[in-house]
Formats: C-alpha cells, structure tokens, sequence
C-alpha cells in the first residue's frame, strides 16, 4: 500500500470540461432564453469580427468627402447604400463599426487573458499559502480597488502612449482583483476539504495537489469571472478610445466613433447613436451569457 | 472590538501609503518624466535645467521619499499649466465632484430600493419582468453613451434641459441621471436578490405559517436582513461614481475633479495629474473606512465575529 498514488483514489470526480460536458452546457444555456440570447449575440459580434472584410464591400478608411454626413439609408450616386448613414470623412458607418468589433474583441480577450491568468496565480497562491503572503496580496488588492479605475488607465497611457499593445497591458495587468479573490475564497474552502487533505497528507508537493486538485475545481467560477469581466474591458477599451486615449485613429473603434459623432451632434444624430448601440449589445449579450453560464455552472456564486 | 477597529485603521493607512507609491510611479513609468512635462519642441539645455530643479536626476528611493515628505504636507508641487499648487486646485473642484456624486447616489437609491423590492415582492409578473429588462439594459450601457444620448434628447433636440456647466438644479438633472444609472441597475438587482433570499428563509416561513400579513412579512422580517448586503455595496459604489465621474464630469463640462484630471492627462500636466489621483482614491478609502466602522457598530455579527 505504500505506493498508491493518491490520483488513482476515486475522492472526487473532477468535473473537467470534456467534449460532451460543453454541448450539455451549451443545451442547458440554450433552454434558458436569455443566456440564449447572450450566446447568439457573442457568437454574431464574434462572426462579425471575422468576417468584417467579406461583410464589408468598401474600405472602412476610405473617405468620400462628397458623401459626408449622409443619413441612415442613403444611396450614393454610385449605387452604395449606406445603410447607417456616414460619417464626417464620408465613411459608412455600418462598415466602421463591423470593423470595430475587431479591436473591442482583440483587446477584450487579451486583457482577459492577462487578467484572468494573473489573478489565478494570485488567488492559487494566496489562498493555498496564506499567511504573509495572503497579507500582502490582498492590501495589493485593497490598493488596486481604491483607484477609479478609468482614471488610473487614462494616466497611465497619458505617460506610456496610446497605442493597443499598451491598453491590452495596462487593462489586463489591472484587472487582476476580482479573479485573485473569487479564487481565493475557492481555494480556502477547497483546502480543507478531504480530497485536497488527503492528497497533502500522502506528501504530494503543494505544486502538484493545486494543478491536479486545486485548479480544476476553481476553473468554473474563474471562468464565470471572466465572461463577465470581458464586458467590462469592452467598456474600458471604448471609453479610453472615447477620451482620446484608446487605439489612434484612423483605426476604427467603437469608442472613438463616439467621440466623432459627440462632435457633430446637433446636426447628425447617427454618428455618436449607432456606434453607442454596438456597445450596448455587445455588453449585454456578455453579461447574459456570463448570468446563464453562473446560473447553470455555479449558482452559488456572488458576485 | 477596539482590536477591530485599530487594525482597519492601520490597513487604510498601509493602503494610503500604497497609493502614494502607484501615484509617484505613474510618472517614472517611463524612466525619465522630463519629456513628458515639457513642450515637445524643449531644448537639450531647458530639459536638462528642469530636470536637476526637479530632482529627476536623484536615485528612485530619494525622490520617493521626498515626494511622500511633499504629501503629508500637502504638498504636489505646482501645477505646471496653472502655477498654482496643485491641491489648492483639487481641493477647489472636490465640492463640485461631491454634489454630482452624491446627487446620482440618491438618485441611484431612491430608484433602485423601491423597484427592487417591488420586483422581488411581485416575482415574475410584468413588473418584475420590466424592471429587470432596464436594469439589464442599464448595467449594459456605457455611461458616455447615456450622457450623449441624454443631451442629444432633452438639451438638442427637446431644448428643455442644459447640456453642460454647473449652475441650477437644471444642470445637474442629466450628469446625475448619467451618473446614477449603472449604479442604480446594479443596486435593484442586488436588492431583488437579497430580498429573494431572505424570503425564502425559514423565519420568514414561519412568520407566514403563523398568520403575519405578507406587507409586516416583507417589511419588519425580511427588509431589515435583506438591507445588510446593500448597505455594504453603497460603499464600494462609490468608487464606481468616482470613476464614472470622470467621464460624466468631461461630457457635460461639469467642472469637477474628474474633469481637471483628465485635463491635467491631456495638458500633461503632472503634479495636477497625481494630486487629482491622489485625492480620489483617498476618498475612496476613507470613505469606505468610515462605512466599515458604522457598520461594524450597527451589526454585532461582524464586530464580535
């Protein structure tokens, strides 16, 4: 008996997310009309993302001064609709906005990704640990917490430059909190529970009993996290390219599309109104898919 | 209790020494802040005259140091755009900032309280079903969008409210709508929840099995402990009003501190830039320390937990 490896024992099924475990999940957020909803709404933003170039007949910078601020549903001498009117370079804003997807996607997964990585390590290691350690981490969330957010973003990027690699860094390197502490308190319950003391108490390095016993187990609320989270960063992103400190222009972002349509607002409505809509969507869909994903993965979960 | 209370002190102050190291930070992100605060077509010699007045050339711990002296003595140095002191400024713009802030906080409970109770009290009828359709949409929309949206209707095309500054009750109408909605759809949810969950309590069970009317049910057992969490998150909402007054403040030229700052970020203006930083997120710690401490006098559970 000395050499049974404490993996083999039958103490708990982890619940991992094989093939079959995600088309159930995806049955039973489909039967949920809202998280239906959110589902069909990503994966639409996330079709759009893709296939913004084939969606879109005419390049998203190329100007017509002589179609300038035309509304919604105009038909150019040459034939083009443009179905959400254009801007005041003349550009179709329906084109524009597809586009935009792009950037609002790429920086919302990457942010996420840097986000939800660190915050996990930190929660791991926080929670598993305790102690000092723990301490430490969690003034350093109580630090992080007390900045409004947007403004500590807008000077940081004041300082470093805007441009998309520094807002994926700055939005995800900051982001780290919420993950770090649903993790923790995961992870502190997680401990004391018999399969997690078995496997330490047969010798298992710490190493080992978190990336076999720890993390699997707190993969679900980290996951519900970060659905959510990415609708936050959404917003970030677009009101970063608001103030001006988001991705330059002449890149089209959803944000910065807003802060031209701010401009002409008394005389074209359209510009600052549509781009605004792609925002709203988006984020909803997210956060219904994030409340479905929590309703049927983890209800217990308060966030 | 006192035990409480003096470490939830020394963590606010560990927290507002933390602060001052990301607020001295920001600025030597870069290495060398020079640059940043001089115009760009700057000569070799005035960069470098600047640089030593301003010490840019000590080591990183002695300038730390001396800018922490500068703060506890409530000192930033002088703004560079307005050759004032800096938390003259800031300090000059915080009345402003409260009155937007606290307004849209109002506004936000007087709203979400009611409609979450109602929503919770009348569980899937339509009015629950309308009220969580707005407080979703209003989770969901970017504050910067309301703002635009809101002027575009009630200033441009209505001509019924101002679209901008700060004066009468009118102005303050749509920065606080503006302000208040996030805060407001997420209290109402959280409100529903709470209450949901303190009524399907066994106390409340048995309130009901003992022939309490539903409106004493809902009012003298399930409130009183559906309110614990919500008070908590008012707190916390603050620092969403704080940032969010960041942008309201810059849509309606609302002449807060949210506002200076993203001046200052623009003007490159430094010590302004890190008053501004300062003094928000100081707000917020203070004021969630304050709320702790009432709240740990109001609820024995956690005082003597």
């Amino acid at each position: 008996m000395a050499n049974v490896s404490v993996d083999a024992l039958p103490l708990r099924k982890v619940p991992d997310l094989g093939q079959s475990e995600v088309w159930a999940l995806v049955r039973r957020l489909i039967r949920r009309r809202t998280a239906l909803f959110g589902l069909v709404v990503v994966v639409a933003v996330a079709f759009a993302a893709l296939l913004a170039p084939v969606l879109v007949p005419f390049d998203p910078l190329a100007q017509d001064i002589g179609q300038r601020l035309k509304p919604p549903g105009w038909i150019s001498p040459e034939g083009r609709a443009h179905w959400l009117g254009t801007d005041q370079l003349g550009r179709d804003i329906l084109g524009r906005i597809l586009f935009g997807t792009r950037i609002a996607l790429v920086v919302g997964l990457a942010a996420v990704a840097i986000a939800g990585t660190l915050g996990l390590i930190i929660g791991l290691v926080s929670g598993y640990f305790g102690g000092w350690v723990d301490d430490l981490f969690m003034r350093l969330a109580d630090i992080q917490l007390a900045f409004p957010f947007i403004l500590l973003a807008l000077a940081v990027i004041g300082v470093l430059g805007p441009s998309l690699r520094n807002i994926i860094v700055v939005v995800g390197i900051s982001g780290w909190v919420v993950y770090a502490r649903i993790v923790r308190g995961e992870v502190l319950s997680l401990r004391e529970r018999e399969f997690v003391q078995a496997a330490r108490a047969v010798g298992s390095p710490a190493a080992r009993v978190i990336a076999r016993h720890v993390v699997p187990n707190a993969f679900t609320p980290w996951l519900v996290i970060a659905t959510l989270d990415m609708a936050r960063v959404i917003i970030v992103e677009s009101a970063l390219s608001f103030l001006g400190l988001g991705v330059p222009p002449p890149t089209p972002t959803w944000g910065g599309m807003l802060a031209d349509g701010r401009v002409y607002m008394s005389t074209a409505w359209w510009l600052a109104t549509f781009p605004g809509l792609a925002i709203l969507v988006t984020v909803l869909g997210i956060n219904l898919l994030g409340d479905g994903l929590r309703d049927t993965l983890d209800p217990r979960l308060k966030l | 209790m006192s035990v409480y209370v003096g470490r939830r002190l020394l963590q606010s102050l560990v927290v507002l020494l933390g602060i001052s190291v990301v607020v001295f930070v920001i600025l030597h992100l870069t290495g060398d802040p020079t640059p940043l605060m001089l115009p760009l077509d700057a000569s070799a010699e005035e960069i470098s005259r600047f640089r030593r007045a301003m010490g840019f050339d000590d080591p990183l711990p002695v300038q730390y140091g001396r800018f922490l002296r500068g703060v506890l003595q409530g000192d930033f140095g002088n703004s560079l755009r307005h050759d004032e002191p800096a938390l003259r400024l800031v300090f000059e713009r915080i009345p402003a900032t409260l009155e937007l802030t606290a307004v849209a906080l109002g506004i936000a409970l007087l709203l979400a309280i009611p409609a979450g109770i109602v929503s919770a009290v009348f569980r899937n009828t339509a009015l629950d079903y309308v009220s969580t359709v707005v407080a979703l949409i209003g989770q969901a929309m970017p504050t910067f969008w309301l703002g635009i949206m809101l002027i575009l209707v009630f200033a441009v095309g209505l001509h019924v409210l101002p679209s901008s500054g700060r004066g009468g009750l009118a102005n303050l109408v749509l920065p606080a709508l503006t302000l208040g909605l996030f805060t407001t759809a997420r209290t109402m949810r959280l409100t529903r929840s709470a209450l949901l969950e303190v009524l399907g309590q066994d106390y409340v069970r048995t309130a009901r099995a003992k022939g309490v009317a539903e409106h004493r049910v809902v009012w003298k057992h399930a409130l009183r402990n559906a309110a614990i969490p919500v008070i908590t998150i008012v707190g916390l909402e603050l620092g969403t009003l704080l940032g969010g007054a960041v942008i309201t403040e810059t849509i309606f030229a609302w002449p807060g501190v949210g506002r200076l700052s993203v001046q200052a970020i623009y003007n490159r203006d430094y010590p302004l830039v890190q008053a501004s930083v300062f003094v928000l997120a100081s707000t917020f710690v203070l004021v969630n320390l304050a709320v702790d401490l009432v709240y740990t006098y109001l609820d024995p559970r956690i005082r003597l937990g």
